[in-house]
């Protein structure tokens, strides 16, 4: 059995509410990414999985902390790590890329020179080799012309071409881990299929492991092979993909799955209204109660 | 509507200042002009004279009360002049757009091109020195920025829904325009409204400061401290008092607008200084 | 870049035209003229012979077109007119003291700036910190000080009570006398400068791309000087720059206070006399000085951010 890249165990986040209480936004989290692998997050906003990334990546804000559990990454326990060390993994050997990439580029830098600072920052190039590697990384997203789209300021950019950027930025240092948090929402969905197709390859080329999060179930079926359901904060459900779609356990899964509009199934059953998940959960209060995570050994996926 | 500390200070301090104007004919032991006794002048602050006497044996502490009077009427006087020019030009240009809509924005751009203490200056060089002038030199200053705002506020709430549907009820622009338009924009009007009065306060102190606002022998703050500046080292507290005064309502004003403004909407951007 | 700069100015030209003529409106009614400020002290008995005789030396008994007339050619060929008061042209008395003024608005931008903005750009890194709290009370507090006083006070101090410096006057031109007058003068943009720097850092800091750059794994100190720099700085210049345009506005009363040979105090000393020739010209010159550095200023930013230009 292989060690697990990333291993969260039982992550607990929580924000003060008030003076004297404490809003727990995270409630015992635990699963594990193995090296390579793509694995989804998903659920409804406000389930807990942006916070999640953003505590892996030690980016949480106050006054968000950590209250408890341990996250992983390679054995070391990030939450106990020195700020410098912390630093040095990231953008290095774990990555993030964020919803908007118009606002998540500084609009008075070019496209190039905000790529070239992950090889001066990690590899201590000079500023004139990092912008020709910026060339380099913005050919291998795809960027036509790259050599004259490096000099580009954001906003001379479509969404697309941006949220490319952000990935040569995230996978220029080759990180082991490339965390993705709802990377094709802001996108049209002609654009979508492009830039989801791009990290699939780009990343199964280099053996980045990914953490994919979205509240789209049909993103994370094209994406990634093992599937975490999450909701108020716990993690409800975990299976292989397939698995989960085919037979979802939890009430939750299937409420998801269930308000899903199908294609053609109009012409199968005639005309059905557009199910609404509340009327397949009978009782949300009662969702968190109950857990079914799938472990590795069992679904037929390799350890 | 929260209401910070800024906002508490400030109108703390406002009313301060309005209390003394107001009760300053109850409260001053003396008469601020004509209680001049030569035989006094120069005197420190001790139990007759609280903030001691000036050059022409005047007590202080009583001009210091009557000049609230004259600050306060500056500003609120010029501010009102201001807010009426501003919200007429600024709303009607801002609703029927078109030639009225180029003219006044070219005015407003002229206005904006004089520094507004040069214009000032040269309004009361035409219209000679005393409070009549000066309020309506000092309301033809800043209503500018008044009318920036007015007019954007106008062109974006002439798109709600309400007013597009008192338009098809068939109303009257000017209905329209004072029922519809101007209650909504109120708030940063009166915010804009209370930080220039302080700036009008500022603006009178200097004018009267340079002999072209309000003349002696009446107690404008700005006009204590020309004399006192004669007097510097032989009876400083002269000078102390009257810009302490000053300093202190400025700060209320701009307390009490800032702390209005940060209520109303913490993302409103002035850019008036 | 050419192409903007030109069309800047093409755009400022009109008012100046507008603010020409308007001077010369409002001072054409002027009520009471020179020869008759003359005897404003009482002193002399009111002559009415020398009135008429110096009204009509300047020509002020001419129909007033003819005297609009006079004023707009004059203009074109840029002559201000001739000071009553001393006979000598405008242009002459203006350029004489221009010099003392930019020192003046000069220096005191370069105090404000030198304090203002390191203090607003570290009240920003550690909001909520004393630090923060001291600089905005400071900030707020500068820009409801009546300047005059504060230079009265600092005067008092300094000059008449400690002796350390000159208490007014150009003196020598050594930097001695500038220091009193610049930092009076400077208290002002220097809260503003420290209020806005503040404000901008704090956007910039609360943006997204400062969350992308942490995510690179940057530290704080990095992050400040490659992305919040250049962003807040945007901010920074528009605000020298406004404040620079206005500071020779502003000096009017501080150069009274100081006796600082300036524009100010030439145009305050205009006013007093009803030297109508001087006071039309010196509002003309700092009109015009206000609307140069407003373009510049417009300028720059365009240089500086890359968005603009495609407007």
């Amino acid at each position: 059995m292989t060690t697990p890249l990333l291993d969260i165990r039982d992550l607990r986040l929580s924000v003060p509410l008030g003076r004297f209480a404490l809003h727990p936004l995270l409630k015992g989290v635990s699963f594990q990414i193995m090296p390579g692998e793509a694995y989804g997050l998903v659920g409804e906003s406000g389930s807990g999985k942006s916070v999640t990334s953003l505590a892996v990546m030690g980016l949480l804000k106050k006054p968000l902390a950590v209250s408890g559990g341990q996250i992983l990454f390679k054995g070391q326990n990030l939450l106990a790590l020195p700020k410098r060390e912390m630093r040095r993994l990231r953008g290095n050997r774990i990555a993030m890329i964020f919803q908007e990439p118009m606002t998540a580029l500084n609009p008075l830098s070019t496209v190039g020179r905000q790529i070239a600072e992950m090889f001066v920052l990690h590899q201590g190039k000079s500023w004139g080799e990092a912008e020709k590697l910026a060339v380099e990384a913005l050919d291998n997203v795809r960027v036509p012309n790259p050599d004259r789209r490096v000099r580009n300021y954001p906003h001379q950019m479509s969404g697309g071409l941006r949220q490319r950027v952000m990935i040569a930025m995230a996978l220029a240092c080759s990180p082991d881990l490339l965390i993705a948090d709802e990377p094709t929402t802001a996108l049209d969905v002609t654009v979508q299929a492009e830039v989801l197709r791009l990290i699939k390859e780009l990343c199964a080329a280099r053996g980045t492991a990914v953490l994919f999060i979205s509240h789209d179930l049909g993103v994370i079926a094209s994406i990634c092979q093992r599937v975490g359901v999450m909701y108020s904060g716990c993690l409800v459900e975990e299976n292989e993909t397939r698995a989960l779609f085919a037979s979802p356990r939890h009430e939750y899964t299937r409420g998801l799955l269930g308000a899903l509009p199908r294609l053609g199934s109009r012409s199968e059953h005639g005309r059905q209204r557009l199910v609404d998940i509340d009327s397949i959960i009978a009782d949300r209060s009662k969702l968190t109660e109950s857990r079914f995570i799938t472990p590795r050994e069992l679904d037929g996926s390799q350890p | 509507m929260r209401l910070g500390f800024n906002f508490w200070l400030g109108a703390t301090l406002t009313v301060l200042v309005i209390f003394a104007g107001i009760l300053a004919h109850w409260i001053a032991p003396f008469d601020p002009v004509l209680d001049a006794d030569l035989m006094n002048s120069e005197l420190p602050p001790d139990a007759t004279f609280w903030f001691g006497t000036d050059g022409q044996g005047r007590d202080v502490f009583t001009r210091i009360l009557y000049g609230a009077q004259i600050s306060l009427t500056v500003g609120i006087v010029s501010q009102v002049i201001n807010s009426i020019i501003g919200v007429t030009l600024g709303m009607t240009a801002g609703y029927w757009g078109g030639w009225w809509d180029d003219l006044v924005n070219g005015l407003t751009n002229v206005m904006l091109a004089i520094p507004s203490l040069i214009f000032a200056l040269a309004v009361m060089a035409v219209l000679g020195p005393g409070l009549p002038s000066l309020l309506i030199a000092l309301g033809l200053t800043n209503w500018s920025w008044t009318c920036r705002i007015a007019r954007s506020s106008t062109l974006s709430l002439k798109s709600q829904g309400y007013v597009q549907a008192a338009q098809t009820l068939g109303y009257g622009d000017l209905r329209i325009m004072f029922t519809q338009i101007l209650p909504n924009m109120m708030g940063p009007i009166l915010v804009m409204a209370t930080l220039g009065m302080g700036s009008a306060v500022l603006a009178e102190a200097a004018l009267s400061f340079l002999g072209l606002g309000i003349q002696p022998p009446f107690p404008s703050w700005g006009s204590m401290l020309t004399d006192a500046r004669q007097l510097i080292q032989l009876a400083p507290w002269a000078a102390l008092f009257p810009g302490l005064a000053i300093f202190l309502s400025v700060l209320g004003f701009n307390l009490l607008g800032d702390g209005l403004r940060d209520s109303l909407d913490p993302h409103m951007r002035t850019r008036k200084p | 870049m050419l192409r903007f700069t030109l069309r800047r100015i093409l755009q400022v030209a009109p008012t100046v035209v507008v603010v020409a003529l308007l001077i010369f409106v409002i001072f054409s009614v002027v009520p009471g003229t020179f020869a008759v400020s003359l005897f404003a002290d009482g002193k002399r008995a009111a002559d009415p012979q020398l009135i008429a005789r110096l009204n009509e030396e300047f020509g002020l008994n001419k129909p007033l077109m003819e005297r609009f007339v006079t004023y707009v050619t004059d203009l074109a060929r840029f002559d201000l007119g001739t000071s009553f008061r001393t006979r000598q042209p405008v242009v002459d008395l203006i350029s004489d003291r221009m010099g003392a003024s930019l020192q003046l608005s000069v220096a005191a931008m370069v105090f404000a700036i030198v304090v203002g903005v390191p203090l607003g750009f570290l009240a920003a890194l550690r909001p909520g910190s004393i630090l923060d709290t001291t600089t905005m009370i400071g900030a707020i507090s500068g820009l409801s000080l009546p300047d005059f006083w504060f230079g009265l006070l600092l005067m008092y101090l300094f000059a008449l009570q400690l002796n350390w410096l000159p208490s007014f006057g150009y003196g020598d031109g050594s930097l001695r006398n500038l220091i009193l007058p610049a930092v009076t003068l400077g208290v002002a943009p220097l809260a503003l400068l420290a209020r806005t720097t503040r404000a901008g850092v704090l956007d910039v800091l609360n943006a997204d791309f400062i969350r992308t750059a942490h995510s690179k794994g940057m530290s704080e100190a990095k992050v400040v000087r490659w992305h919040v720099s250049r962003n807040a700085l945007v901010l920074i210049v528009t605000t020298v720059g406004l404040q620079f345009g206005s500071l020779i506005g502003q000096a009017v009363v501080i150069e009274k206070l100081f006796a600082w040979p300036g524009i100010g105090s030439l145009l305050v000393d205009s006013v007093a006399i009803r030297d109508i020739p001087v006071v039309q010209g010196t509002i003309l010159v700092i009109v015009l000085w206000f609307l140069i550095i407003n373009t510049a200023v417009d300028l720059v930013y365009a240089a500086i951010d890359p968005r603009i230009k495609q407007e």
